[in-house]
């Protein structure tokens, strides 16, 4: 049963598809950390996945967006679903460490076998983050998952990126956040499919509300679907299921109007883009870069021996061969 | 191949509250540059042992100070070993006489810091000691 | 006057400037007080009358009682209590004979978080940090041959405090005992278990009301009792700075009287029985600084926020213990040392109660050997010292005063920040609190590791040491035998009444308006278990979930 990390194979898929949480988990790991062996696997993922339900969460830092993701993962469960969630935290830009603290407000999940719960720190490349939490999901939608959460921190564009590919965007927001909704809005405002007000028995929630609902219908891009607001208490399970089913509603919804298709057509079609850059990207660094050929068109170059368009097309042509 | 972060669970098995070790320690090792995994207080072993598995930790650090550490630090071994995780590091603190400790390492547990240990020294153990 | 002030500001100078060469600090020396000399000028907007005054005279700076320890000494009270109820009675019992004047009962966790001895969460876990209580059966045990007439008893008991201050009441009933003749405390301070020592079950606000039905049922019934010990010391524990302990505990006070006076009680009837629960650090004076400046803080939080008429209300009265935290597992005799320095700050500071540490505490649970140099510490700080001769002893000391005033500023500063949060209970919600305690907990950590700070024997002075030899071990099997006790009880008891009595307590914790306390007392009278009462009201208010900011 045991499986190395470096030679993560053919028993892993087979062993994830059989519903082993030490291959899903592995997996992960490999995908995270850019294992060799990752892209086989995906390769071999690949045709089971497309099933799952996937939902992305954001929202400011202290909006209760693990606490809300608990309560709804345990309506999901009540319903017979198997949920997987993805927890992103910031990584210290300092130390390149992090503390990934989400599982903390969804322990009451942990010995639950049909919700499978990975954290995962940005780790810097922030670039590179939306791809592999997109890959992360098609793992534990191969692995038979009903419904996954993507849940992060909504401060930066990435993850912004990282939530736009579910296909339903869920915001949380809670009051007292003064003004910072005037600086959130162009960010994540626009993504939002369902918006969630959070803590909502605080002072402000009102405000909140009527606030976000001006917003939102002064953007005219809207028209198709204007995003309900749901006030929620999450700690104390409140709203919930009112917000469950919004989120069906515009499930529903992009269903019926063939946005769903759309939204995953433009999916695939990033996707397939990224890694046909990250894969050209990775093949100059390896053969061009790290194997010093580089540093002999440089000084090629510079005493005019060379130049760099004549190179270019050699290397293209080179590559293209292959 | 990106750099392996070093990915550590830190729990709390048992009942005991006193958090102030456990917390120091994971911005400690957040400081070193691992991921830390916190889960809080009052995790059962079966809890560790699965958060352990789905976060595919390379290290599961745990901190007791209420006495229970004969019954639970084995019993989380059990678990996570059984779990198929055979190469994860597992290291346990807390105020644990030094008598308890051949038991404690005997049942798998690494090593067992106690009181006044420089959170140095964890982040040089786990360096040194984690299956990379 | 100004003449005199300017005469030492030059002599101030003058000296400044004449050691100024000689100020260049030891490196492990980084927290010494920004000043080297405190001089009158320090504190020459202190006033005696308002500031400081006399013992038992508003603000109460300098002590609580007229006479302090000219009219008695403090109360020696050691914390003790592991493995059976049997196990504890004997301790208890060596405790009173060697001269303790008061008891104070450590449960085991379970017991703490409210679940019986054969709860599989309560594995590996019963009668190891203190006694296991499952019922009335285990409480008769613990004070079989304990006269509670005439011991006062004080209980480290928090989300579950109700169910065992029942028990209490009904062991004085078996023993003949009324309830309105019981001394004692419950420590009952449900808001530093969510900010520090974490041994919370349901959320705040069914805590806070269970906490006022006890203030509201002991103010008729049980009119001696000490009804909650709103305490610091785990929050210093936890990692704070003294600043931090006496201003988080106070707004948490604040907290209290504000949800018992919202319950309709009258601040006067119930305030008098307000307690409190200090650290005695490692910093000799700066302790003594802090222990004053909480009276002071206090009475002017009672009387100009709350409005309270009777002095008995705005006097802070604590119990004190020496600091867990800083007790090193390296060199465990150095301990003995520590704990007599901090012993001598709780005395300095004026103490109404106090327990000692032992030596061997960072290893395990004390020896009886260990207990008795700790309690004979107290004994020669008391009788030998000479620091309990005189009221407030270091009362004028530039420095202390200075320190005081310090503290309080600081103190201050808290409470207005968590006041503008809220109040305490949305501080600790919003993780404000914690957040807090670990950033100095960290700090600590950092500053003891680069060498900032020296702990002696842990980063400096260290030698090749032995194992310690000798140390209390809890017998393995007090879970096993729990069990077995618990069982026949069951087998024996009425378990129509004890369905009858907790059916009539569910009832009861729906219906807000209700006090619990005469439920849970009945409850207790029939033998039902605390993990019994416990999941009744598990199952109404729902358990608190922590969430942590690190």
């Amino acid at each position: 049963m045991f499986i190395s990390k470096v030679v993560l194979g053919i028993d892993t898929v087979k062993e994830l598809l059989t519903g082993s949480r030490l291959a899903l988990s592995r997996t992960i790991t490999a995908i995270e950390n850019e294992y060799e062996e990752a892209s086989a696997i995906m390769r071999e993922l690949y045709p089971h996945t497309g099933h799952a339900f996937v939902l992305g969460i954001t929202g400011p830092p202290g909006a209760g967006k693990s606490t809300l993701t608990d309560k709804l993962a345990r309506e999901y469960r009540k319903m017979g679903k198997t949920v997987g969630i993805i927890a992103v935290d910031p990584t210290s830009p300092f130390s390149g460490g992090a503390i990934l603290g989400d599982r903390i407000r969804m322990n009451g999940l942990t010995l639950d076998k049909g919700v499978f719960i990975r954290s995962m720190g940005t780790r810097g490349s922030l670039g590179g983050l939306s791809h592999k939490t997109a890959d992360a999901v098609k793992a534990l939608d191969a692995f038979g998952k009903d419904i996954i959460f993507v849940e992060t921190v909504g401060v930066g564009q990435s993850e912004v990126d990282i939530v736009k590919a579910a296909d339903t965007t869920m915001v949380v927001l809670i009051p007292g956040m003064g003004d910072d909704i005037q600086a959130i809005k162009a960010g994540i405002l626009e993504i939002g499919d369902v918006f969630a007000i959070n803590k909502a028995d605080h002072e402000g929630a009102d405000k909140l509300q009527a606030e976000l609902n001006m917003m939102l219908d002064l953007d005219g891009s809207m028209l198709e679907w204007r995003p309900p607001i749901q006030k929620v208490i999450a700690n104390q399970g409140e709203g919930i299921n009112e917000l469950i089913a919004l989120i069906d509603k515009h499930y529903t919804h992009i269903k019926e109007t063939g946005l769903l298709v759309r939204r995953r057509h433009e999916r695939i079609r990033t996707e397939l883009l990224e890694l046909l850059k990250s894969s050209i990207g990775s093949y100059i660094t390896k053969n061009i870069v790290d194997s010093g050929r580089l540093d002999n068109y440089l000084s090629d170059i510079e005493l005019r021996k060379n130049d760099p368009y004549t190179i270019v097309r050699e290397l293209l042509n080179e590559l293209l061969k292959k | 191949m990106m750099e392996k972060h070093i990915r550590v669970l830190v729990a709390k098995p048992g009942l005991d509250g006193h958090d102030r070790g456990a917390k120091v320690v994971a911005r400690a090792l957040r400081d070193a540059g691992f991921e830390v995994i916190y889960t809080g207080l009052r995790q059962t072993p079966e809890q560790i042992a699965e958060a352990a598995l789905q976060e595919d930790v390379d290290v599961v650090a745990m901190s007791i100070l209420s006495g229970a550490h004969p019954h639970l630090f084995p019993k989380v071994v059990e678990l996570v070993r059984a779990n198929g995780m055979k190469d994860t590091l597992i290291i346990g603190g807390g105020v644990i006489p030094e008598g308890d400790i051949p038991a404690l390492k005997k049942a798998g547990i690494a090593e067992v810091f106690t009181p006044g240990t420089p959170t140095g020294d964890i982040v040089e153990f786990i360096k040194t000691h984690v299956k990379k | 006057m100004s003449t005199e002030k300017e005469k030492i500001q030059a002599e101030l100078d003058a000296y400044n400037a004449s050691v100024e060469k000689a100020t260049a600090k030891f490196p492990e020396r980084a927290h010494l007080p920004e000043q080297r000399l405190y001089t009158p000028l320090d504190i020459k907007d202190t006033d005696y009358a308002d500031d400081i005054s006399f013992p038992g005279v508003y603000p109460y700076t300098r002590g609580v009682q007229p006479t302090m320890y000219r009219g008695r000494f403090w109360t020696m009270r050691m914390y003790a209590g592991f493995s059976t109820a049997e196990e504890s009675n004997k301790r208890y019992r060596y405790l009173i004979e060697s001269g303790a004047s008061g008891l104070s009962c450590a449960f085991d966790l379970p017991t703490q978080i409210g679940y019986d001895s054969d709860d599989p969460i309560s594995e590996g876990e019963v009668g190891k940090v203190g006694v296991a209580i499952d019922s009335l059966a285990d409480m008769e045990v613990l004070f079989d041959k304990i006269d509670l007439g005439k011991v006062s008893t004080s209980m480290t008991i928090n989300a579950p405090a109700s169910v065992l201050l029942a028990m209490y009441i009904a062991v004085g009933e078996k023993q003949g005992v009324s309830p309105d003749q019981l001394k004692g405390t419950i420590q009952n301070d449900i808001l530093k278990e969510y900010s520090a020592r974490g041994t919370y079950i349901f959320p705040p606000r069914p805590s806070m009301r269970l906490i006022t039905n006890i203030f509201e049922y002991c103010s008729k019934n049980v009119p001696k009792w000490n009804t909650i010990s709103i305490s610091g010391y785990h929050i210093r524990e936890a990692g704070s700075t003294a600043s931090q302990e006496i201003a988080f505990t106070i707004s948490d006070g604040i907290a209290y009287v504000e949800a018992a006076i919202k319950a309709g009680l009258d601040v006067d009837a119930f305030a008098g029985r307000l307690s409190f629960f200090w650290n005695a650090h490692n910093n000799l004076l700066e302790e003594v600084a802090k222990f004053r400046a909480s009276r002071r803080i206090w009475a002017k939080v009672m009387k100009e926020r709350f409005h309270a008429k009777k002095e008995k209300s705005m006097k802070l009265r604590f119990h004190t213990q020496t600091a867990g935290s800083m007790l090193t597992a390296q060199q465990p005799n150095n301990n003995i040392v520590r704990v007599a320095l901090q012993t001598a700050a709780a005395v300095m500071g004026g103490t109404q109660s106090l327990h000692t540490n032992s030596r061997d505490e960072a290893l395990a649970l004390p020896t009886e050997e260990s207990v008795m140099v700790a309690l004979r510490t107290q004994q020669i700080v008391a009788y030998e010292s000479g620091l309990a001769d005189v009221i407030d002893p270091l009362a004028g000391s530039y420095y202390v005063e200075a320190m005081t005033n310090k503290i309080e500023a600081e103190a201050w500063d808290y409470i207005k920040k968590i006041d503008e949060i809220g109040g305490a209970v949305s501080a600790i919600e919003q993780g404000y609190i914690q957040k807090e305690i670990q950033d100095s907990a960290y700090k600590w950590q950092m500053d003891v590791e680069s060498g900032a700070k020296t702990i002696v024997g842990v980063n400096k002075f260290q030698v090749e040491e032995k194992p310690v030899e000798g140390l209390l071990r809890v017998d393995a099997s007090v879970g096993e035998k729990q069990k077995g006790k618990l069982a026949a009880m069951k087998a024996k008891r009425d378990n129509d009444a004890v369905k009858k009595a907790l059916a009539d307590l569910e009832a009861a914790c729906d219906d807000t308006n209700e006090n619990l306390m005469p439920h849970i007392l009945n409850a207790v009278r029939v033998y039902a278990t605390l993990g019994e009462i416990c999941g009744v009201m598990r199952k109404v208010f729902g358990e608190y979930e922590a969430h942590t900011n690190l």
